[in-house]
């Protein structure tokens, strides 16, 4: 057991771990972060993706020791009780959702994606958004809905 | 405002909840003392089990059972009762369950299973539909005579034969003597995966008295009551299925998958909780798939163009298990020769088990794969014959006054595929092709494909919807359909708000589904939900106005006759100004001197497909369908002539889908379907080694489409009302996957010259059949 700090969503954590354990199921069953999911377990899907000190990463391949010491932003940051953010109002918008599964990773890679470039190309966001699997919406009004934030928080797009 | 919520872009229920994580799907559940499930699984496609020791994973602390074959002495199944819970005797598929643990954590389940030893003595195996069906070939089920089964269905014993299917249309020798060209051909298609986001899981609690509760991923809570009960042999009243959320279907998350084995460890377990995850490899592996397709078609056509004969042969790789399988070959049957008139059909359409993971239920329920065949072949003749695939389809399809293969008469309330076809072609102006403005090497080409589908389901297949309102004068709608994405409970919303008059937002549709307390459904399933359960909403609507008016009436001392219902209120029809609001009514009407009448207000309404009959067994002529939603895709592709790389550029689909009630989530539908179509036809495929092992286990090794992938994308909507549907409404909830690949097929085969055959379709192949070409 290893003793780690988090901050998450802008609240810090201090817990015991495992040196196997993975970030992902620390998120989702120790500190109950159960809107970050798990579709493959392997990296390949981004159901499980988070921000962890401004980069979007697949929190399934990462360990929580790793992880000691880092800012990590999951989709439970990024609303404030009724308040959404301008991606999720977007996400609503323009339908961008079906089962809802992969709704959270897509979000928050996406909000990485306008966070360091706030005026993305539709090839940019492709890029930014490829490694997340949605197998409902066929990822068109996804991409609207990317590009729709992205005018909503002030782009020329 | 009522007469424009229908076709409206009402947001979608529950948006709110999965934007912000909020929403609970089973993965995310935890009950109290729960445990955690493990499954050992086979690593051969046929073996005899000789012997299991279980004693080490058992004596391992923090494990509290273990459960094998021998444990439960029950089937399960759909149609076909062949499926073990855990194999007894014999594996036929490599991945079948054979024992399973639960414990206090997950990774003390997964050391227990490690610890488990079985014996095996390997049996020889069949991996081809082709050798399944050879006299010689091993038997999947030899007890085939013995299992259980509905009526309807014929299996073979003696033989790997499930199901056959047989539609007899006509003379087929006398067709063939009138035709100018024969012409045959074989096509192949692959096993693929539904990979729904949401792996199964299911949660049981066992409960004094023979009682359960469970928490499942599953489309229909009610089959899996009622397989369960049936296979466990319980009450159904005993039985408590609760769905919340669930992350994609497909058609994988109908039926009953893992509930019979979680109840039975939870059972051992002392009525612990157990919690069981598939992991991704195990639903690659374990979780049962679309099958594979074999098919042989040979036709006959007049020089005219006009053809007067089909035979045909569907094998279908229904793995080890029938499951859906069996219904999948009938129902693809009945569709058998596409949206087409012909006079003389021939048509066997065949279940055969061979050693791999089984079959189920996958948007398009077969079609996808008949229409693989059909379309292709279309086009296959068109260049025999030196007709445009569009004038051969033209003179061919379905329209009024037509005769199908089971002899259901096209009427005035039937879509129209030739109005699908004529749009999708206009769309990518697919009369002109061969004219060229590529780089030397790269040629485009432009393909069409048609498509038609009807639910498949029981004769007998119902319904039923409840209405009831709160104090504040809103509504609550429960009906047991699942929306696991398709959205129809906001469609179901925009009927209740248009039916009642009252804003939508004042319409609350009940999310978690609960065996206790919904009524009855079916299952989620065939695209027959926005048109039974619409109709159910329907009919409880009207149940409810009725019930208003009757108890405004008295206050109002008017007769129910002259009330009319408008603004959330009875009014007089001619004084609208003497009226009752809905909310005064909702809970009772209670008169100023505190006299009450009415009472809370409670409706009700179903609906049961009508019509419907079972089809003759030696000919398939009977009424299998509700309605029929048509169909076409048009593509356009530009390919490299050496390599056989390609790039398709532009995809147009349109459906005949009646009345649109909400055009938002039916351009979701066909997004969604078409890249669904796109990933079957492009890059997806199991693969087997030769031993019977699944090489395609992981989304490393099994790809699907991505954001970066897609093409250009046009959905059309026409039409033409169905009658009997929800304000004229058909489902197209499967129907947009169905016939992309043979539009991709048909594109490729313009522009470069090969029959393609053979899905999925992979530069590789392509090459190997531009060479194939070169050397001819």
């Amino acid at each position: 057991m290893k003793t780690i700090n988090l901050t998450v969503n802008k609240r810090k954590y201090q817990l015991n771990v495992k040196e196997n354990e993975i970030l992902l199921d620390v998120l989702r069953t120790k500190l109950n972060f159960t809107g970050t999911k798990e579709g493959c377990g392997e990296g390949e899907c981004g159901a499980c993706t988070i921000i962890m000190d401004d980069k979007a990463v697949t929190s399934c391949l990462i360990l929580a020791v790793e992880a000691d010491g880092s800012e990590l932003e999951t989709i439970e940051g990024q609303s404030i009780g009724e308040d959404i953010s301008v991606i999720q109002e977007a996400f609503i918008e323009e339908n961008a959702i079906q089962c809802g599964f992969c709704t959270p990773g897509m979000i928050i890679s996406a909000k990485a994606l306008l966070d360091r470039n706030p005026n993305p190309s539709e090839e940019e966001i492709d890029i930014a958004l490829s490694g997340n699997i949605c197998r409902c919406t066929g990822y068109y009004s996804i991409r609207e809905a990317v590009k729709r934030a992205a005018e909503k928080k002030g782009g020329n797009k | 405002m009522s007469e424009e919520i229908i076709g409206k872009d009402v947001k979608r229920i529950k948006a709110l909840e999965k934007v912000t994580g909020s929403a609970q799907f089973v993965h995310d559940m935890e009950v109290q003392g729960m445990l955690h499930a493990k499954m050992k699984l086979s690593p051969h496609a046929h073996a005899r089990i000789i012997n299991i020791d279980t004693s080490k994973a058992e004596s391992l602390p923090g494990v509290w059972t273990v459960l094998t074959g021998k444990d439960l002495p029950y089937k399960v199944g759909l149609y076909l009762v062949d499926k073990d819970i855990l194999a007894s005797k014999k594996v036929r598929y490599q991945g079948e369950p054979v024992a399973a643990v639960a414990a206090e954590t997950i990774e003390t389940a997964e050391k227990a299973v490690e610890l488990i030893d079985i014996e095996y003595e390997v049996l020889d195996h069949v991996l081809d539909v082709k050798d399944a069906v050879k006299e010689d070939a091993p038997l999947v089920h030899e007890d085939l005579a013995e299992l259980e089964r509905a009526p309807v269905f014929f299996p073979q014993p003696g033989t790997n034969i499930a199901h056959h299917t047989k539609i007899r249309k006509g003379d087929i020798e006398k067709g063939f003597k009138e035709a100018d060209y024969i012409i045959e051909n074989e096509f192949d298609l692959p096993m693929v995966d539904h990979t729904a986001m949401e792996t199964h899981t299911s949660i049981a609690q066992w409960k004094p008295g023979k009682k359960v509760k469970l928490w499942t991923s599953a489309q229909s809570p009610f089959a899996v009551r009622n397989l369960l009960a049936n296979g466990l042999n319980l009450n159904h009243e005993d039985i408590e299925v609760v769905v919340p959320y669930v992350g994609g279907g497909f058609g994988g998350k109908a039926g009953i998958h893992f509930e019979p084995l979680v109840t039975c460890l939870s059972r051992a377990s002392e009525g612990r909780p157990v919690k069981i995850v598939m992991s991704r490899m195990e639903e690659f592996n374990s979780v049962p798939v679309r099958q594979g397709l074999y098919s042989k078609l040979k036709t006959g056509v007049t020089k005219e163009g006009k053809i007067v004969a089909q035979e045909t042969e569907f094998l279908w790789d229904s793995g080890a298990n029938a499951d859906y399988g069996v219904n999948v070959t009938r129902a693809a049957a009945t569709a058998g020769v596409g949206p087409y008139e012909i006079d003389n059909v021939k048509l066997d359409s065949k279940t055969v088990y061979t050693n791999k993971i089984f079959g189920t239920a996958y948007r398009g329920f077969g079609h996808l794969e008949i229409l693989w065949a059909i379309e292709r072949q279309m086009d296959l003749i068109a260049e025999e014959i030196k007709i445009s695939p569009y004038e051969f389809r033209m003179k061919n399809a379905l329209r009024e006054g037509s005769v199908t293969v089971t002899g259901e008469h096209i009427g005035d309330s039937h879509g129209k595929v030739t109005e699908c076809l004529e749009a999708v072609a206009k769309e990518i102006d697919f009369d002109n092709r061969g004219s060229d403005d590529l780089k030397p090497g790269k040629k485009r080409g432009k393909g069409i494909a048609l498509l038609h589908k009807a639910p498949a389901m029981p004769t007998n297949t119902g319904t039923a919807a409840f209405l009831k309102f709160n104090e504040n004068g809103t509504v609550n709608l429960t009906v047991s359909l699942v929306d696991y994405g398709q959205g129809t409970y906001t469609a179901l919303a925009q009927i209740v708000a248009d039916q009642l008059k009252i804003p939508v937002e004042k319409v609350n549709v009940v999310w978690e589904q609960n065996t206790e307390t919904q009524p009855y459904d079916w299952q989620t399933v065939a695209s027959k939900g926005l048109f039974m359960s619409g109709n159910a909403t329907i009919k409880a609507c009207e149940d409810m106005k009725k019930q208003l008016k009757e108890v405004a009436a008295q206050p109002l001392r008017s007769s129910v006759e002259d009330l009319i219902i408008e603004d959330e209120k009875v009014k007089i029809r001619h004084h609208k100004d003497k009226c009752i609001t809905f909310k005064e009514l909702a809970m009772g009407y209670t008169y100023p001197n505190g006299n009450a009448i009415g009472g809370p207000l409670v409706a009700r309404g179903n609906y049961i497909a009508q019509g419907l009959s079972n089809l003759d067994p030696e000919t398939g002529q009977g009424l299998p369908a509700l309605d029929w939603t048509y169909g076409a895709h048009a593509v356009e592709v530009i390919a490299d002539q050496e390599t056989g790389e390609f790039e398709v550029v532009k995809i147009a689909s349109a459906f005949d889908i009646g009345k649109t009630i909400n055009k938002s989530n039916v351009i979701g539908q066909i997004q969604g379907g078409v890249i669904q179509g796109y990933g079957s036809a492009v890059m997806e495929g199991y693969q087997f080694s030769e031993d019977g092992k699944l090489l395609t286990n992981s989304f490393t090794d099994y790809k699907v489409p991505s954001i970066a992938d897609i093409p250009e994308l046009k959905p059309i909507l026409i039409e033409n009302a169905q009658k009997d549907g929800p304000y004229g409404a058909r489902g197209v909830a499967e129907h947009p996957m169905i016939s992309v690949p043979p539009a991709v097929g048909n594109a490729l085969h313009d522009a470069l010259g090969v029959k393609i055959k053979e899905m999925p379709v992979i530069p590789e192949k392509i090459f190997e059949l531009i060479e194939k070409k070169n050397n001819s």
